[in-house]
C-alpha cells in the first residue's frame, strides 16, 4: 500500500505514529530531567547528550535495516545459530566499542576547548563506554524482539520496526547515560 | 556467509553513517553546552530535547525516504521547480507534522511536569520555542533533504542510503541550534532570561 502524494494523505499516514513517538520521546526527556543538576554541573556530560541519543538510535536503525532486509530476502530465520541474526549482533556490539570511545574523549575534548572540565577524560570515557556497550546489547534484543514480533503479527518491517526501534534505542540511550553517570560520577 | 563474514560486511556498510552521526551529535553537544544559561532560565527546556531531536529525525527521514522511493518510481523529478505539486505536497506535509509533533511536545512535557509538581516554565514560552524552533529547522532541513538526495540520484547514489546519515546528522547539529535561537528569540520578545 503506498500514501498519495498529497498533504492530508501523508498526514494521516504518519502524524499518528509520530505523536506516538513523541510522547516515547517525552519520556526520556524526563529521565534528563531527574539528574539536570549534573548535568548542568558538568558540561561534558551535557555535551555527551546529543551524540549518545544520536549513535543510539543509528545503532539501532542500521542493525533493524539490515535484518528487515533478510527477513524480506528470507534468509533470517530466528535461531540463535542464524548466522545472520549472530554476524548482525556481534558487528552491532564492536560498532559501539569503537565508536563510544571517541564519543566520550570527544566530549570531554570539546568541553575542554571550550571551557571548564570538572571530571577527568577517563570519567566520562567510563560512562560513555558503560552506557555504549550495555545500550549495544540491549539495541540487539530490541531489534530482534521488534523483528520478530512483525513477523509474527504479519507487518512489513520496514514500516514499523525501524522507527519503533530508533525510538526505543533513543530512550534506552538516555537512561543508560543515566545509570552509567549515578555509577560513576560523584554526586 | 560464516558469522564473521556477516559481522564484518555489516560492521564496514555501518562505520561511515555512525561516524557522520558521532561528528553531528557532537557539535549538536557543544551547542548545548553553550546553553546551560538558557537551560537553568527555562525550566522544562531539557526535557523536551530529546523529543524536539527525535521530531527531526522522524519527519525529515520519513520525507527523505518518500523522495528517494519517488525518484526510484518515476514519480517526481530530480530537479527542483516550484510547479511540481507532490514535492510540494511531500514538503508541505513534513513542514506540518513537524510542527504539530514539537507543539504537541511542548504542551505534553508541561502537563507531565505540571502534574508532578516540578518547575516548569510557562505553557506560551514553551509552545513558542517549539513553534520558531520548528518552523526554522524544518525549512532548513527541507532545503537540505531535497537538495542532497536530488543532487546524490542525479550523480548516480543510492539515495536510500544518503537519507539516514544526511538527516541525523544535520538534523541535530540544526535542531539544537535553531533551539538556541528560538530560545532567545522567545526570551527577547516575551521578556526574561
Amino acid at each position: 500500500m503506498t500514501t498519495a502524494w498529497t498533504v492530508r494523505a501523508i498526514t494521516r499516514a504518519s502524524l499518528p505514529v509520530l505523536l506516538l513517538l513523541t510522547l516515547v520521546e517525552i519520556g526520556s526527556g524526563l529521565v534528563l530531567g531527574r539528574f539536570e543538576s549534573i548535568l548542568l554541573r558538568y558540561p561534558s556530560l551535557l555535551v555527551l547528550v546529543p551524540v549518545t541519543i544520536g549513535t543510539a538510535g543509528n545503532l539501532g536503525s542500521v542493525l533493524a535495516a539490515r535484518l528487515s532486509t533478510a527477513f524480506h530476502l528470507g534468509t533470517l530465520s530466528f535461531a540463535p545459530d542464524d548466522e545472520t541474526l549472530a554476524g548482525n549482533a556481534i558487528a552491532t556490539v564492536a560498532l559501539a566499542a569503537s565508536i563510544f570511545p571517541l564519543v566520550g574523549l570527544g566530549a570531554w575534548g570539546l568541553s575542554a576547548l571550550t571551557g571548564s572540565t570538572a571530571l577527568s577524560p577517563w570519567t566520562v570515557l567510563a560512562v560513555s563506554l558503560t552506557s555504549g556497550l550495555s545500550l549495544a546489547v540491549l539495541a540487539v534484543v530490541v531489534t530482534v524482539a521488534a523483528t520478530y514480533a512483525a513477523y509474527r503479527f504479519e507487518l512489513d518491517p520496514d514500516d514499523v520496526v525501524i522507527p519503533v526501534v530508533t525510538n526505543t534505542c533513543d530512550v534506552l540511550g538516555v537512561v543508560l547515560l543515566y545509570l552509567s553517570v549515578l555509577l560513576f560520577v560523584p554526586v | 556467509m560464516t558469522v564473521r563474514e556477516v559481522a564484518v560486511e555489516a560492521y564496514r556498510e555501518a562505520l561511515p553513517a555512525l561516524g557522520a552521526s558521532l561528528v553531528g551529535g557532537l557539535l549538536a553537544g557543544l551547542v548545548l553546552g553553550g546553553m546551560r544559561a538558557d537551560l537553568r532560565a527555562v525550566e522544562g527546556l531539557l526535557v523536551l530535547v530529546p523529543a524536539l531531536l527525535a521530531t527531526r529525525g522522524n519527519v525529515y527521514g520519513s520525507l527523505g525516504a518518500r523522495l528517494a522511493t519517488g525518484l526510484h518510481q518515476g514519480l517526481i523529478e530530480p530537479h527542483v521547480r516550484t510547479g511540481d505539486r507532490r514535492l510540494r505536497a511531500a514538503a508541505a506535509a513534513a513542514l506540518a507534522n513537524g510542527i504539530v509533533a514539537s507543539l504537541f511536545a511542548a504542551t505534553a512535557a508541561f502537563t507531565i511536569l505540571s502534574t508532578l509538581g516540578a518547575p516548569v516554565a510557562s505553557l506560551g514560552r514553551l509552545l513558542g520555542i517549539a513553534t520558531v524552533a520548528g518552523l526554522l529547522s524544518g525549512i532548513t532541513l527541507v532545503a537540505v533533504v531535497v537538495t542532497v538526495v536530488f543532487a546524490g540520484y542525479r550523480r548516480g547514489y543510492n539515495p536510500d542510503t544518503l537519507v539516514g546519515p544526511l538527516v541525523t546528522t544535520t538534523g541535530d547539529v540544526f535542531g539544537v541550534l535553531f533551539l538556541l535561537i528560538a530560545v532567545r528569540f522567545v526570551a527577547f520578545v516575551l521578556g526574561g532570561v
